[in-house]
């Protein structure tokens, strides 16, 4: 670069600060959740998803075991144990300690404290306790015991496994991965094949008319889809598709048929002009010219609209809806799962979090491996005129 | 497991059906209509010359023909009429329009429609502009570019569900785990705020998701432009004496003017069709009801397909100018 960043040290420094700024706060989104993902119901409730490589304050209310526990020595009764292993838990630090809900954290780890009758309560660091009593104690349930503890920072893969592989999840998303996909390859596939026709013919063949042609592509371009959806849905239940794969499919064949040919029109008619001449002159009709030469040199154009057209029927919500989704709810896509989630369990984020990024693993998967060829596309259907 | 065996049959069918159509009809044409040789050799080339781009272009035209030019008048048609108990329609004039137009909640998705529409493109257009120019100068510049650009490839609904942990709000008192929340009471906030519900604000935290998608987009086209520019205009500006920022307005801006009115169209476009994040996030509730969500609602929830056909006739007359626009650009471009 001929200008000024080079020679002002400060300058260069402020651009590399402001990009990282940017950069972060457009990730920072996408982190979140992702991190969220691989936490537990309880960590996510308890502390901010930021918090979670730094160790976990959290204020629990545990039990000591019951009376029945009690062992008789010299000077009375007493219970011991360790308040995570009965609780189920696993091993943390324990800050403070307390018996009562108004106090909290009044004790240190080690320190003793007073209960009524006598008695005495002790919780050590790693949460082992002792409960003395100078006569029987009495009851069913054991000393309630209020501790700030401290856990190490911690992953699961629990929430994978719930979403993924439970069986009894109903509202597991293995079967609408399975159903998004369903609609998504059909609905990529068959709309290039149809699209480079036409593409070829708007590109390179002589006819009346093509002009316009090419003027109603670009305006049916911005059509919205909105206005095709009662028209269609009608349609379909007339003919006898009604809801399903087959209108879903035929719905977004048509729908990116623009786009397609827009693209796919633009590439062509870029490419070299001798080398059609040149087979023409050879004798070659352009259905051999189309298929031999012009659709394999076209392939980068392909792949861009694919990718498109890939990300675009994955990631859609309101075609679905319309003419896939029926009551049965059997053919639901990730998206709707994900929106019906949202509804019933909007506070469980871990289940939310996890389901949200089993949707959009996928895509950007394709995003990053196959970015070129997005970018390609992109400049090809909008830097015109510039 | 039976839909993907569909699904493969389908693809199956339809790629065959595809070629077995083209390949057919070539062969119809060449060796049966008006074979390449005999008497009429000449004549017949020419003729099938002139049928050939029809064969090559027919499914596509019924295709788009049948999905999207159809729809916009029968929608047209609709709007204007109204279901009979019985089945058909009657024609009822401007009843339609008539009603929606005496619907608060109309009047709301419209003047929502309009913010979103100014705010959401500026914006986009704005950080996508200082992103490729601030990538484009630093050696780790593209993969910044990758990282900004990614929220392209998550859903809608994939970004409602990101953007409502960041909104996220617990009770006063509790550990806040929305970001927004947490960065509100560190700065100095009174008490969390349920932010999704709170007129107004709310429809910038929608507007602030599609922002976050639409941003890469407007990035990587205007980096390409920025790139583009002639070196000598930006030379002979630093031998004048312009400082980065008069070089950045003055001189690059205006030569890449009309790519920023591309990319500021194309996501009016979008921004003119934005359904999933309303619909996911808020449902048009608190005020923050879109022409697009109403629709829905209008047509699906309460089965009012006329309102709902009159109100997608008005999504559609605000995209005509861009429309109008697009074709008179491109018309130009092919004649040049």
């Amino acid at each position: 670069m001929t200008d000024f960043a080079g020679r002002r040290p400060a300058l260069g420094w402020a651009v590399h600060l402001a990009a990282l700024v940017l950069v972060v706060a457009w990730i920072v989104p996408t982190a979140g959740l992702l991190v969220s993902s691989f936490r537990t119901a309880d960590q996510i409730a308890t502390s901010g998803w930021w918090r979670a490589p730094l160790a976990a304050e959290q204020n629990l209310i545990l039990r000591a075991a019951p009376p029945d526990a009690q062992r008789r020595h010299d000077a009375g009764f007493a219970i011991a144990g360790n308040l995570f292993a009965e609780a189920g838990l696993e091993p943390a630090t324990v800050l403070a300690f307390g018996v009562s809900s108004r106090a909290i954290d009044d004790h240190a780890p080690g320190e003793l404290a007073e209960l009524r009758d006598g008695e005495h309560l002790s919780v050590a660091a790693n949460g082992d306790y002792r409960h003395d009593s100078p006569v029987e104690m009495r009851g069913t349930r054991g000393q309630r015991v209020f501790v700030t503890v401290r856990t190490p920072p911690r992953f699961t893969l629990d929430n994978y496994r719930h979403v993924l592989r439970d069986a009894d999840n109903v509202e597991g998303m293995s079967r609408a991965f399975l159903n998004t996909l369903t609609v998504t390859i059909p609905a990529t596939v068959i709309p290039i094949l149809v699209a480079a026709f036409a593409a070829y013919a708007l590109a390179w063949m002589e006819f009346p008319g093509r002009a316009l042609l090419i003027a109603v592509v670009v305006g049916l371009l911005v059509v919205p889809l909105q206005l095709a959806l009662v028209p269609l849905l009608r349609l379909h239940n007339e003919i006898g598709i009604g809801k399903g794969y087959l209108g879903v499919w035929l719905a977004h064949t048509g729908f990116g048929m623009p786009l397609a040919i827009y693209l796919l029109r633009n590439y062509m008619a870029g490419l070299p002009r001798d080398i059609i001449e040149n087979a023409r002159v050879d004798g070659a009709t352009d259905y051999q010219i189309f298929t031999r030469l012009v659709l394999p040199l076209s392939f980068p154009a392909l792949a861009s609209f694919a990718i498109f057209q890939f990300l675009w029927t994955w990631n859609d919500l309101l075609v679905a809806l319309v003419f896939l989704i029926d009551s049965t709810g059997e053919t639901t896509v990730m998206t709707k799962s994900l929106v019906e989630l949202m509804g019933t369990r909007g506070g469980q984020w871990e289940i939310l979090a996890t389901s949200a990024f089993v949707s959009i693993a996928l895509p950007l998967v394709v995003f990053f491996a196959l970015q070129r060829y997005l970018v390609r596309g992109l400049l090809a259907g909008s830097v015109k005129g510039g | 497991m039976h839909a993907a065996l569909q699904a493969l049959l389908t693809i199956a069918i339809g790629v065959g059906a595809c070629v077995a159509y083209f390949r057919l009809s070539n062969l119809v044409l060449d060796h049966w209509l008006l074979p390449a040789s005999g008497a009429n050799r000449a004549r017949n080339i020419r003729r099938a010359n002139l049928i050939r781009p029809w064969l090559f272009l027919a499914p596509a035209l019924l295709v788009l023909g049948l999905y999207l030019a159809y729809p916009v008048f029968e929608t047209l048609r609709l709007s204007l009429s109204e279901r009979l108990p019985g089945g058909g329609d009657a024609f009822v004039g401007l009843a339609n329009y008539q009603r929606m137009l005496s619907d608060p909640k109309f009047h709301e998705a419209l003047r929502n429609n309009l913010l979103w529409l100014v705010v959401v493109p500026a914006l986009s257009t704005a950080f996508g502009l200082l992103a490729a120019q601030l990538t484009d100068r630093i050696a780790w510049g593209n993969l910044a570019k990758s990282l900004v650009f990614m929220p392209m490839a998550i859903s809608f609904v994939g970004a409602a569900v990101i953007f409502r942990l960041i909104y996220d709000a617990r009770p006063p008192g509790q550990e806040q785990i929305g970001l927004l929340n947490a960065l509100y009471l560190a700065l100095g906030g009174a008490s969390p705020k349920a932010w999704l519900t709170l007129p107004l604000w709310n429809n910038f935290l929608l507007m602030v998701v599609l922002v976050w998608i639409q941003t890469g987009f407007a990035m990587v086209i205007l980096s390409a432009a920025l790139r583009a520019i002639p070196q000598e205009t930006i030379e002979a500006a630093i031998i004048d004496g312009a400082s980065p920022l008069q070089i950045f307005f003055r001189v690059k801006v205006p030569q890449i003017f009309g790519t920023i009115a591309v990319v500021w169209t194309t996501i009016t476009v979008v921004v003119l069709k934005v359904f999933d994040v309303v619909y996911a996030m808020t449902n048009g509730e608190w005020g923050t009801q879109v022409l697009a969500n109403y629709m829905y609602n209008k047509l699906f929830r309460a089965s009012d397909w006329g309102v709902g056909s009159a109100s997608a006739i008005v999504i559609m007359l605000l995209v005509t100018p861009i429309l109008v626009w697009n074709v008179v650009n491109a018309r130009r471009e092919m004649r040049r």
